[in-house]
């Protein structure tokens, strides 16, 4: 039965709707997102966290949602907004339909809401915290609770979405957990069997996607909690380490900054969105708000080695400021073409990379999936890319 | 990678006349195209034989040669201009092959002509099914099974091996022409017949058939540095087995998971660099196992398609500008997005909305023809729509159609539950049966309960799309349920706003929702306005507002925030004609465009209204602003409304905006030019009669009949034969000539529904009559011009879209010139044209009667631009805009030196069992226009631009009736003269033979074997000349007249062409080889 419901932001702008999934009250920030197909990847990507979740194309659910295309154990985001929610979804793949999706996941979906307006006033004004409700429908009471509410500015949401035991990732799903507390046969962890590389992950909300490129590869893996210390993960003696994505601000998860810098050198690294906004700080540099982030499967970045475009897929609210870098022997790797923002870097004498956006893919694109082949030689050569 | 520098001077060869499956889009991309190169400083030199294009404009290209496109006259103009490099791309399948001829002569070697963007090697990988399925096995893609034959026991051989049902796919050609799918043996023999000799190589594919499997498109753009793109994802609504262009589309695809579509994004990419296109757009077609997603490959076109068309107006992302950039060497990264300005056009496009589009089609004109989908492309035009949910954009799309549908259903025209054909059994045929109306028949299912997995199954159409169209119907059905009974309620006073914007958001009309609740729409419109639901316009803009948008390109829907930028600017609104159909096409959008260019050369801001993704009015940047809606009248007054435009242009869409000119008018909208009640009394039968008294004109004896008794006591006084006619048609839909009261009375009862609101006009038919057209502008002081004068070369009886016709005419005497412009001026004055009008004559005996005066832009009135070198759709718009003839310096007709010959295109070979015969109503899709100093040589040039290849030796057929026996004689001693031979049957050999004219007998059909036909297979006639009147398949002249149009041969069904073509043969007997001459030139030389 749906119920109605209102979007109420903290300027006091306000959205009606009504819902096609759960009920309550929940206050996040509100983000949009402008890929046409991908919301069950969307909505289980950990770096969603905290967020409530528009997306731009109007008519979603339209083939259900099923068990191969979940990004993570969960439905991450706070909320999902849509226009019109499709309610008889028709896919071969379809197991379950979003709203049973949703409703399992405890989590309130809305339509009828005019999301392109949402996303305008979001691009106009900037990002914004909201309140959804089905129990108040007064839009000054919810303007004042999202005003209250904290936001993501200074919040480490790692340590929400993080897995709470290292765990081996095997057939392309998570396998079985591991104790690295104490001494142990770095061997016996990861399983002797045959593999081309050890990789350690770690986990900041990683999307299983990665885990699964990275696996499609023959790599070894092994996925480790965020607060995982570098001493814990060279005595798995890997040869490369890998930092995921996640949510939240990137400033305010300063032990995994420690971490890298601990690594680096040590190991190659490879890292993925949030993953390179810790590299980026380990190299000296600082992290800054986007007005209203880049979160979709089109957006254009020049690898700027080959000037060669590709169309990425990117969900990121924060970003690298280039110019806080100050080591010359940082070498900014690839280029956003909207808004020139830093999308990759690298080091000349250290073998660690990075880009901001989701080589993975899920949803979108696979124009950057040789990135992944990148890691892949490094870790043959333990050499720096530049 | 910036500009190449080796690059000054590019050809672009255009696509020719309209026909089925190639239509005014070649005209949008080409027109993109020229203007980008130009404004890269190139010389563009462009070949097209169409002069209803915009692109063919002199001030478009630097030198327009308006010849036909074949390799030899290429070859001419190459030699002529010598340009650095061809583009082949842009002018659909017509150019790519024209192209790939020329570049098989050898000669661009020879010259040093490079071709861009697909080499002549890229051409055939794509095009030829071998090569292309080698390629796709090379990258794992796995193409339906298939096997390549030449002749008919091949074929059978490889259904056998392959298992029916089959797909026969003829190679090298437009629009599945020649396709089909077989079912059995039979089945087989017959389609691949037509297949091997419709096939320009004489190849057909006999392919696995992957019938109702979903079938998808992509769009994807390519540049040197080999960066690809996808610009738009399209999904059919009917499955794999009905053609692309007649299926409804639907952009976004919105049935596949990110995972699949990305399988499709990457195996697209792949296909793009193993064809090798080195740069531009092209056209992938996919399909997908519903059952376990299994993709095959079905086709890539290497070129920039319908589709692509369709692609750039559901984004706003413009491809064929883009792909002519991309041509001369930039890359994606280096060129701005024009809509954002901010961001690049290396991206690909992401939409907020969903857009539809509907196929439209044209059974109607073609008895014979049945209305039934299949691989081989039927309809002549198509609407767009966009809307925020699929059934808004779904119920917009059937309203634009302009097929009297006010929606999906529930609008008065659904056929009542309770009529005979409406049983279950004949329900579910119909829904069964792919059709012109199946989508209004699976409404109808639905709504008597049919279920979805019911309709899946029988149609193959996605679940997903059925519970949509399933909302659809039980929404109606709320609304039905509220319908006033025994006048115990007012139902719309008690309706809603929540109702009400429920309604609006699925796209339901006023109309429908005035029906549901036994209302009207002005009623509706009024009520739905006291309830504050309002219309919102929302923006195309590539990136679904993650950027700012620049370009006003505008759709409505019912949301919460409005867009539009309505601004206080002078400002016109121009109405632009709908999807094409036979009789309003191109010529109106034409007439279009140039509204909006002369409005903006006075500094007005120009605001379009058009539902028509094919064209140029309806490119983003052609006016200041785009309103992409239905020409209906709630989406216009919402429009009006919004804007408040000083004024509104009616006359250069074509019937669709005429229609809408009264009750726009009665709203209280100012419509400018001509005002309504002109058009009324030109179309009223009785208030014409009285204008022509009151100006001693005269016009056939005519009359009109509301019954059958009224039809025959007119035919009684006026004498046989007569015409007959409803009244307010266009494209001389269901008119006749007929020649007895037999005739008449089945006219009468099974033709058309005459009543009092719908009179039948009955005219005397002038026999043998000179026919001619005139476009005439006349402004607000009473200053009038003639724009052109126009001889046709058929007989008056044949409609006036179909005949051929030559300006300056040239059987004229100059006292009947002078006859017919004063009558012109008269009536101009008489009327109170502002603006243009057209006047169609009859002369006879020397006296000049009056047939028809349209005061409004005719289908005329681009070749007249073109024949002249003057822009009189835009002339008339500053007329109507205030401005004088004098004014702007146009004072007295143009007669130029040159003779400009229009010719009729007709998609005949596209309808088995269609009579081929030229009528009074009109059936041509197209025109071509064949432009020379000589006048049999350009009326030879409008025959090649035509496809009819006229022969200079050989044999000539001629069957001719008694009447024109005596006409004939002369005709056939002058080919006879220029060395045919003549073969005829009895009565005309007869004839022939008694005036000395040396002649071989043949057998009629119905005679004995071998017979003419048999003759026309085997290759022994060249041209035929048959005018005998049988008609129905059993006759002579149908099997002889059909025989012709399949084998390719020349044809004249009447004598005036049979007349002209002996003209046309005789001029090129005289020359070796055409002379081409760019239209610049002829105007430099007056």
């Amino acid at each position: 039965m749906a119920l109605d419901a209102l979007l109420v932001l903290e300027d006091g702008t306000a959205f009606p709707c009504r819902t096609f999934a759960g009920s309550g009250e929940v206050a996040a920030e509100v983000c949009f997102n402008t890929a046409m197909t991908g919301y069950q990847e969307a909505i289980t990507d950990p770096s969603y966290k905290g967020q409530m979740l528009a997306m731009t194309y109007p008519l979603i659910g339209n083939y259900g949602t099923n068990p191969e295309d979940a990004e993570s154990r969960a439905v991450q985001i706070s909320a999902f907004l849509v226009k019109e929610y499709q309610e008889f979804p028709s896919n071969f793949r379809s197991t379950q339909s979003l709203s049973e999706y949703l409703e399992e996941a405890g989590i309130m979906g809305v339509e009828g809401l005019d999301t392109r307006a949402l996303t305008r006033h979001l691009r106009i004004q900037g990002a914004m915290r909201g309140v959804l409700s089905t129990e108040d429908l007064d839009p000054a009471s919810l303007a004042a609770k999202a005003q209250a509410s904290p936001g993501l500015v200074g919040i480490d949401l790692v340590k929400e979405v993080t897995c709470p035991q290292p765990y081996r990732w095997q057939d392309g799903a998570p396998g079985p957990e591991l104790d690295l507390n104490g001494d142990f046969d770095p061997e016996e962890m990861w399983d002797g069997g045959e593999g081309s590389y050890k990789v350690v992950c770690l986990d900041c909300g990683i999307k299983y996607n990665i885990l699964r490129r990275l696996e499609k590869r023959g790599n070894k893996l092994i996925v480790v909690p965020a607060s995982t210390s570098a001493d814990t993960i060279l005595k798995l003696q890997p040869d490369g380490v890998f930092l995921s994505n996640g949510p939240g601000d990137p400033a305010a998860v300063t032990y995994v900054v420690d971490t890298v810098k601990s690594l680096m050198g040590r190991s190659p690294i490879f890292g993925i969105c949030l993953g390179h906004q810790m590299i980026g700080q380990a190299l000296g540099g600082k992290t800054f708000k986007l007005k209203f982030g880049h979160r979709g499967a089109n957006q254009p970045v020049m690898d700027l080695k080959t000037s060669k475009v590709e169309i990425t897929s990117q969900n990121h609210g924060f970003c690298v400021d280039s110019e806080t870098i100050s080591d010359p022997q940082v070498v900014m790797t690839h280029l956003n073409l909207n808004d020139r923002t830093l999308e990759g870097l690298t080091h000349r004498e250290v073998p660690v990379f990075c880009v901001q956006y989701h080589p993975e893919a899920a949803p979108g694109p696979h124009d950057a999936d040789y990135l992944f082949d990148r890691f892949q030689d490094m870790m043959q050569s333990k050499q720096p890319l530049a | 990678m910036p500009k190449r520098t080796d690059l000054k001077k590019i050809m672009i060869i255009g696509s020719g006349p309209i026909i089925i499956s190639q239509a005014c889009e070649f005209d949008y991309s080409g027109t993109q195209a020229v203007k980008a190169l130009r404004e890269e400083g190139l010389e563009v030199v462009l070949v097209n034989s169409n002069p209803a294009t915009i692109m063919t404009d002199p001030e478009m290209a630097d030198r327009t040669y308006v010849e036909p496109i074949t390799p030899e006259v290429v070859i001419e103009v190459l030699k002529a201009e010598r340009p650095d490099a061809i583009l082949p791309t842009l002018g659909g399948q017509t150019a790519l092959n024209t192209a790939l001829m020329v570049a098989e002569t050898g000669i661009l070697e020879r010259l040093g002509i490079e071709m861009i963007a697909a080499t002549p090697e890229v051409i055939r990988k794509a095009e030829s099914r071998e090569l292309f399925r080698e390629a796709m096995n090379n990258i794992g893609l796995r193409v339906p099974e298939s096997d390549i034959c030449r002749d008919l026991p091949s074929v059978l051989a490889a259904a056998e091996r392959i298992g029916y049902p089959v797909v026969v796919r003829p190679a090298f050609t437009l629009g599945g022409t020649g396709g089909g799918v077989a079912y059995n043996r039979e089945d087989l023999e017959r389609t691949a017949a037509h297949g091997l000799s419709a096939s320009l190589t004489h190849e057909v594919m006999i392919e696995e058939s992957v019938l109702g499997w979903k079938e998808f498109e992509l769009e994807v753009m390519r540049d040197r540095k080999d960066n690809v793109v996808i610009i738009c994802s399209i999904e059919n609504l009917d499955p794999m087995g009905v053609h692309t262009g007649d299926s409804i589309t639907v952009a976004p695809a919105q049935t596949l998971t990110d995972r699949e579509y990305q399988v499709m994004r990457d195996a697209s990419i792949a296909i793009m660099r193993e064809i090798g296109v080195e740069t531009g757009g092209s056209n992938v077609q996919f399909a997908i196992n519903p059952a376990d997603g299994e993709l095959v490959v079905i086709e890539m076109n290497p070129r920039v398609s319908r589709s692509s068309a369709l692609a750039s107006k559901a984004t706003g992302f413009p491809i064929a500008k883009m792909a002519a950039k991309l041509a001369i060497g930039y890359t994606l990264d280096e060129l701005p997005n024009d809509i954002t300005k901010e961001t690049m056009a290396s991206f690909e496009p992401t939409i907020d909305y969903c857009v539809v589009k509907a196929p439209r089609w044209a059974f109607e004109k073609f008895p014979g023809a049945e209305d039934v989908l299949s691989t081989a492309m039927k309809s002549v035009g198509e609407t767009m729509a966009i809307g925020r949910t699929f059934k808004e954009a779904l119920q917009k799309g059937l309203r634009g159609l302009e097929i009297g549908r006010a929606g999906l259903l529930g609008d008065g025209k659904d056929p009542a539950p309770e009529r005979p054909e409406m049983t279950p059994d004949k329900l579910r045929q119909l829904i069964t049966k792919p059709s012109s109306l199946r989508i209004f028949w699976v409404a109808q299912g639905l709504k008597q309960g049919m279920g979805v997995d019911e309709l899946y199954k029988i149609t193959g159409i996605d679940p997903w799309f059925l519970f949509n169209i399933k909302q659809i119907v039980e929404f109606q059905g709320e609304l039905e349920s509220r319908r006033p009974w025994g006048g115990l309620k007012n139902s719309l006073q008690e309706m809603d706003a929540g109702l009400m914007r429920r309604a609006k958001q699925m796209g339901f009309s006023d109309r429908q929702i005035a029906h549901a609740l036994s209302s009207d729409e002005d009623t509706v419109r009024a009520r739905r306005l006291e309830l504050g639901v309002e219309h919102t316009y929302k923006l195309v803009d590539t990136c679904a507002a993650e950027f700012e948008a620049y370009t006003p390109y505008f759709y409505s829907t019912y949301e919460t925030e409005d867009e539009c930028r309505a601004g206080d600017k002078r400002k016109v609104m121009i109405l632009g004609g709908g999807p094409n159909r036979i009789g309003q096409g191109i010529e109106f959008d034409y007439c279009c465009v140039h509204a909006s260019m002369a409005l903006r050369e006075m500094g007005i801001e120009s605001i379009m209204v058009n539902s028509n993704p094919e064209t140029v009015s309806t490119d983003y940047d052609t006016s200041d602003k785009l309103y992409f809606e239905p020409l209906t009248k709630e989406d216009v007054l919402n429009i009006i409304d919004s804007e408040k435009p000083e004024g509104i242009i009616v006359q250069f869409g074509g019937q669709t905006p005429l229609n809408l000119a009264v009750p726009l008018e009665r709203a209280g909208a100012p419509i400018l030019g001509t005002p309504p009640d002109a058009i009324d009394r030109a179309e009223d039968r009785d208030r014409f009669v009285e204008l022509l008294r009151l100006l001693n004109l005269r016009q056939p004896e005519n009359g009109t009949a509301t019954s059958v008794e009224g039809a025959l006591a007119v035919a009684e006084r006026i004498g046989y034969p007569v015409v007959v006619r409803p009244s307010y048609v266009l494209g001389g839909r269901a008119m006749e000539i007929v020649y007895d009261h037999d005739s008449l009375t089945r006219y009468m009862t099974t033709a058309v529904e005459a009543s009092p609101d719908h009179p039948i006009l009955v005219d005397k038919f002038l026999e043998d009559a000179v026919e001619v057209d005139v476009d005439a502008v006349a402004d607000h002081e009473g200053g009038c011009v003639v724009a052109g004068i126009m001889e046709h070369i058929e007989q008056a009886g044949v409609h006036s879209g179909d005949s051929a016709c030559v300006l300056p005419p040239h059987n004229l005497t100059p006292a009947m010139v002078k006859e017919i412009k004063e009558a012109t001026y008269a009536l101009a004055r008489e009327l109170g044209v502002l603006g243009l009008m057209n006047i169609q004559y009859a002369v006879k005996d020397g006296l000049l009667y009056l047939l028809e005066v349209n005061p409004r832009a005719s289908r005329t009135v681009p070749f007249v631009s073109k024949a002249t070198g003057i822009p009189w759709a835009k002339v008339a718009t500053k007329v109507m805009m205030g401005q004088t003839l004098a004014g702007l310096g146009i004072t007295e007709e143009v007669v130029p030196k040159h003779y400009s010959v229009k010719e009729a295109v007709f998609p005949f070979v596209r309808f088995p069992g269609v009579d081929p015969w030229l009528g009074p109503e009109m059936r041509s899709t197209g025109e071509v226009m064949g432009i020379d100093r000589d006048l049999g040589l350009a009326f030879a040039k409008s025959q090649l631009g035509a496809g009819q290849i006229l022969p200079t030796k050989g044999t000539v057929f001629i069957s001719v009736k008694d009447a024109d026996k005596p006409a004939v004689a002369p005709i056939a001693a002058k080919l006879h003269r220029l060395g045919f031979d003549l073969v005829a049957t009895t009565g005309t050999h007869a004839f022939l033979t008694k005036q000395g004219i040396d002649c071989r007998h043949v057998f009629k059909v119905s005679e004995s074997r071998p017979h003419v036909v048999d003759a026309m297979v085997n290759g022994e006639i060249n041209l035929v000349i048959n005018t005998t009147e049988g008609k129905g398949p059993a006759s002579d002249a149908y099997q002889i007249r059909r025989t012709a149009l399949e084998r390719g041969l020349a044809y004249c069904t009447t004598l005036a062409a049979a007349r002209a073509t002996a003209d046309a043969v005789e001029a090129l007997l005289k020359n070796d080889t055409l002379t081409v001459t760019p239209l610049q030139d002829y105007y430099a030389a007056g």
